[in-house]
């Protein structure tokens, strides 16, 4: 039941082969005798889950069901929803019960999707590894000695041990195509303003984006459509219609032109990795497209820009965990200062403290010019090298990340060479550009992903582009060992 | 020593919109505490601001009002530091990229003088909230419902030289703000109030001394006294070998001075940087035309027409127009009657203004409409009040005893204006009373008062006393 893909779930619930209990009591008991090793949750909402499951039995029943009525999903623990923890793996929000629903969740339950539970992520999404999460780290499922990625590590190992079908998630820096990439699972990032990020705890305001990890890029595309779209609580979130997605998979590739930045097979790339990519390439050309090799020449330049903007808008988003009207409070402070300064060295972690030092540091008086003024060129000059690329050709592939899954600690001493794991996707959140991550294979039995960068608002051409990918290859079926 | 007084105003005008500036939240005065603030006003995680665009519309009104430049591109920033009555931890104002950019307004100062005061900027920004110090004992309560409310801060360049100088601008700003219908202006809530800078420096000298500034004077009194205090502070410091220190200080009424509050050295770095939350507002030529076709008359040229309009001394003119209200009531009461508007005028800054200050109301709160007022001056002018009784109509009015006519009608306020009728009574007093008669034609010219008090009391007070006055010296033959 939970190797099967969306679409087939939503016909067997329609055609009443199925239950939508019965499908959500089936995952409750995956997730029951396997999170426990791979602590992909932080909350599991079981019984909201049946009551929203029995709720989307009976509106299949009356004929009035959405194709993703009744089909489970989990949601990253960064998503507000309405008298749940949100916790954003800190333990900051530990105590925190939002009031409210982000529109995404918003959406995907006027659907009737079941939501079986919160994911657990690095802390504030700060974190490539998932080691930052004050609930601990995930494992991943291919191999529990290793990182799933981050910070959507628990939205991805759950899509990839089958414990859900689906997965929101959200991308600052790569949060949701390396951890994809890590997982052998399909995940895409929308272009900056497709996914309204109401509700959506904010890491780095400029650069976040809600998306969506699935089994499939077939998958993946009904979640989206249903999710994206314009909401006026959020006034970067673009008025724009959506694409339907699912329906604009079919496309033939026949003179589709793919970019391939030579500077994303450079120093630093696993010869694996680049082997499993080559392939992949090599598929696409058998399948009518063409290679164009395209330069991103400021590619070098992208974790330089992103570890000032982004610590810049964290440390004065993450300015309202203060201590006074929600989440964590130092017990007994003696005044003011006390209260603020414990409230909140204690309530965050090390990684998350670092950054709003770093964010408040380019933001000073004296320093704002030489880094934040400056960050913000070399993100023009990053998106510009997009812009000159996506001249010449229609989409850039390469691969996610320059290694598959590393082992926990094993990049803990020197955070730089964590922030070294988003150097192929940093650049497209500083340009705004949606992209995505799809299984291509595998290097020492560990997942190999392939990033597909796409031009603004090309979230269709994405998806099919990757759909016909996955029409010829089982990569993306291939479910870890102990998870079948 | 001689020396110059140096000041400039930084003035926060509360927007009179209905809801607040980034959330839907209600602006309403005085509510209980906390129930105006929404989630977005709360700073929940995963909130965002959203733009209200009557905001920026009237911030255009205000700039367009003062003849400023409106930005084609403003830009919203965070200013960053931490207090509990500020829930994100930032305040999102303007800091580079303000809506309004170098206007000016034209100051009347006595003796027909005119001063220019610059406004460098007008820029928009949101509300904190406030603080409750004496609620709890040993605790500090937050009421977030101010949180959020738009503000228009107005900063002036450094054009004022007096205390009285700076009165006159506030109150020109105030009554600019009231007549666009941008801000109530109502000072003990707060919704309109200043931070003064004040330095002083020899006569006769270029650079700006060293300036302090006195934050949040909310009445026009205040704002006198605090700068008066710190002027002469300040030549004392200067005077005794001192330096001044730039800081920020409080007013105390109560003691009428100026206190520190903390250091700008040690000051908070704010670390102003564009908000990521909210796109650049773009205003195009057509919505700033917009908005001007839609602005009201300014008290000058108000001023100018009911000069011209109603032959009223500018005096006369730019006292009634000096708020937007006084005016309409001035100009409605003129219409509903004859067209009188000097009397107007006069009722309005002697009987009506003297009767305000001894009830302590505004003009919106007047218990005598502008259309009984007409009536009153209307029987004055037909003959039917004498000026005594017109006043005592105008109190009964005021007491809420009806209108002037049935004020006129049941006490019997009525002045004889038959000419044989006074004259009877006249040829009655001068028979009964020989020899005061006989006294007058001697020569005692003073007694005439008696004789007119006379024909007075015997028609009850319902006479013209010139007339009588006249009437009585033709019969004596003076």
């Amino acid at each position: 039941m939970h190797a099967r893909s969306v679409l087939e779930l939503s016909r067997a619930l329609r055609a009443r082969e199925l239950s939508s209990v019965e499908l959500t009591q089936h995952l409750l008991a995956r997730i029951e005798s396997m999170d426990g090793a791979l602590n992909a949750f932080i909350t599991v909402t079981a019984q909201q889950a049946l009551e929203q499951a029995r709720a989307a039995d009976r509106r299949i029943a009356a004929g009035t069901a959405h194709p993703l009525t009744g089909i489970p999903l989990v949601h990253k623990d960064i998503f507000c929803t309405d008298g749940v923890k949100t916790s954003c793996g800190s333990r900051m929000l530990d105590n925190f019960i939002a009031p409210y629903d982000a529109t995404v969740v918003e959406r995907l339950q006027a659907a009737g999707m079941v939501m079986l539970g919160k994911t657990n992520m690095d802390e504030f999404a700060m974190g490539s590894s998932n080691e930052t999460s004050y609930y601990g780290p995930v494992r991943n499922p291919w191999d529990h000695a290793r990182v799933p990625g981050g910070s959507s590590g628990g939205s991805a190992a759950a899509v990839a041990a089958r414990l859900s079908p689906v997965a929101t998630c959200t991308d600052t820096g790569g949060s949701i195509r390396q951890p994809a990439s890590l997982c052998g699972i399909t995940g895409i990032k929308p272009t900056y303003g497709r996914v309204s990020r109401h509700g959506m705890i904010a890491f780095a305001s400029s650069l976040d984006q809600g998306g969506v990890m699935a089994a499939s890029a077939e998958d993946a595309a009904l979640l989206l459509e249903t999710m994206a779209g314009f909401d006026a609580r959020d006034s970067t979130c673009v008025d724009r219609p959506v694409e339907r997605y699912a329906s604009v998979l079919e496309q033939d590739l026949k003179g589709l032109r793919i970019g391939v930045p030579r500077q994303h097979f450079g120093e630093g790339l696993a010869a694996g990795v680049e082997a499993r990519v080559r392939d992949a390439l090599a598929l696409y050309e058998s399948l009518g497209a063409r290679l164009v090799e395209v330069q991103l020449p400021n590619t070098d330049l992208s974790i330089p820009a992103y570890y000032v903007v982004a610590p810049a808008e964290c440390s004065s988003n993450l300015s309202r965990f203060d201590g006074v009207r929600f989440g964590y409070r130092a017990d007994q402070p003696v005044d003011l200062d006390d209260l603020y300064r414990r409230s909140r060295s204690e309530g965050f972690g090390a990684e998350v403290r670092r950054r709003i030092m770093i964010g408040t540091y380019v933001l000073s008086a004296g320093y704002y010019d030489a880094y934040y003024l400056k960050a913000q060129k070399l993100r023009r000059l990053i998106s510009a090298d997009y812009s000159r690329a996506f001249a010449d050709v229609d989409v850039i592939m390469g691969p996610t990340t320059p290694d598959v899954a590393f082992r926990f600690g094993e990049k803990g001493a020197d955070p730089v060479t964590m922030y070294l794991c988003d150097i192929y996707t940093n650049g497209v959140n500083l340009a705004g550009l949606p992209a995505m991550s799809i299984p291509v294979g595998f290097s020492d039995a560990l997942p190999v992903g392939l990033h597909i960068v796409g031009n603004y608002f090309e979230e269709g051409r994405l998806l099919s582009i990757a759909h016909a990918y996955q029409r010829e290859t089982h990569w993306h079926r291939q479910v870890p060992e102990g998870y079948a | 020593m001689m020396w110059e007084t140096v000041i400039g105003l930084e003035i926060h005008a509360q927007l009179a919109t209905r809801s607040k500036i980034f959330s839907g939240a209600p602006t309403a005065y005085g509510a209980e505490p906390n129930v105006q603030a929404c989630a977005v006003d709360l700073g929940l995680p995963g909130v965002l601001p959203v733009l209200n665009a009557e905001a920026v519309r009237m911030a255009v009104k205000f700039g367009l009002a003062v003849e400023a430049r409106i930005a084609p591109r403003c830009v919203f920033a965070r200013k960053n530091y931490f207090y509990p009555d500020l829930p994100k931890g930032y305040q999102i104002s303007q800091y580079e990229r303000p809506i309004v950019i170098g206007g000016h307004v034209w100051l009347e100062l006595q003796a027909g003088e005119r001063l220019r005061v610059g406004i460098t900027r007008a820029h928009l920004e949101e509300d904190a909230g406030k603080s409750v110090h004496d609620a709890y004992q040993g605790l500090t309560g937050i009421d977030l419902n101010r949180a959020g409310i738009p503000l228009l801060e107005i900063v002036s360049e450094p054009d004022m030289r007096n205390a009285r100088q700076a009165v006159a601008y506030m109150r020109k700003i105030h009554s600019i703000v009231r007549y666009l219908g941008i801000c109530d202006g109502n000072m003990q809530e707060g919704s309109f109030r200043c931070d003064a800078n004040v330095s002083i420096r020899r006569a006769g000298e270029q650079a700006l001394g060293t300036r302090t500034e006195i934050k949040n004077l909310n009445s026009f009194r205040f704002v006198e006294q605090a700068i008066d205090f710190e002027v002469e502070r300040q030549i004392e410091v200067l005077e005794s070998g001192g330096r001044i220190v730039q800081q920020t200080r409080h007013y105390d009424p109560d003691r009428q001075q100026t206190r520190p509050m903390r250091n700008k050295e040690e000051a908070n770095d704010y670390r102003y940087f564009p908000d990521p939350d909210l796109l650049p507002v773009a205003v195009d030529a057509a919505f700033v035309a917009a908005v001007r076709s839609q602005l009201p008359e300014l008290a000058e040229a108000r001023m100018e027409r009911l000069v011209s309009t109603f032959a009223l001394t500018r005096e006369q003119a730019g006292s009634l127009t000096a708020s937007r209200e006084v005016a309409d009531y001035f100009e409605a009461s003129v219409r509903a009657g004859a067209g009188n508007a000097r009397a107007t005028a006069n009722w309005m800054m002697g009987e009506l203004s003297a009767a305000m200050n001894r009830c302590e109301i505004d003009i919106s709160q007047v218990p005598v409409s502008p259309d009984a007022l007409a009536v009153i001056i209307a029987r004055i002018d037909d003959g039917t009040l004498s000026a005594s009784m017109a006043k005592q109509v105008f109190e009964a009015v005021w007491n809420g005893e009806g209108t002037p006519q049935a004020v006129i009608e049941t006490r019997g306020l009525q002045q004889v204006t038959d000419s044989d009728a006074i004259e009877s009574i006249v040829d009655r007093v001068i028979a009964a009373n020989t020899d005061q008669v006989a006294q007058f034609r001697a020569g005692k010219h003073k007694v005439l008062g008696f004789l007119v008090g006379q024909v007075m009391k015997a028609a009850g007070g319902a006479l013209d006393p010139k007339r009588v006055n006249a009437l009585m010296r033709e019969k004596l033959g003076a």
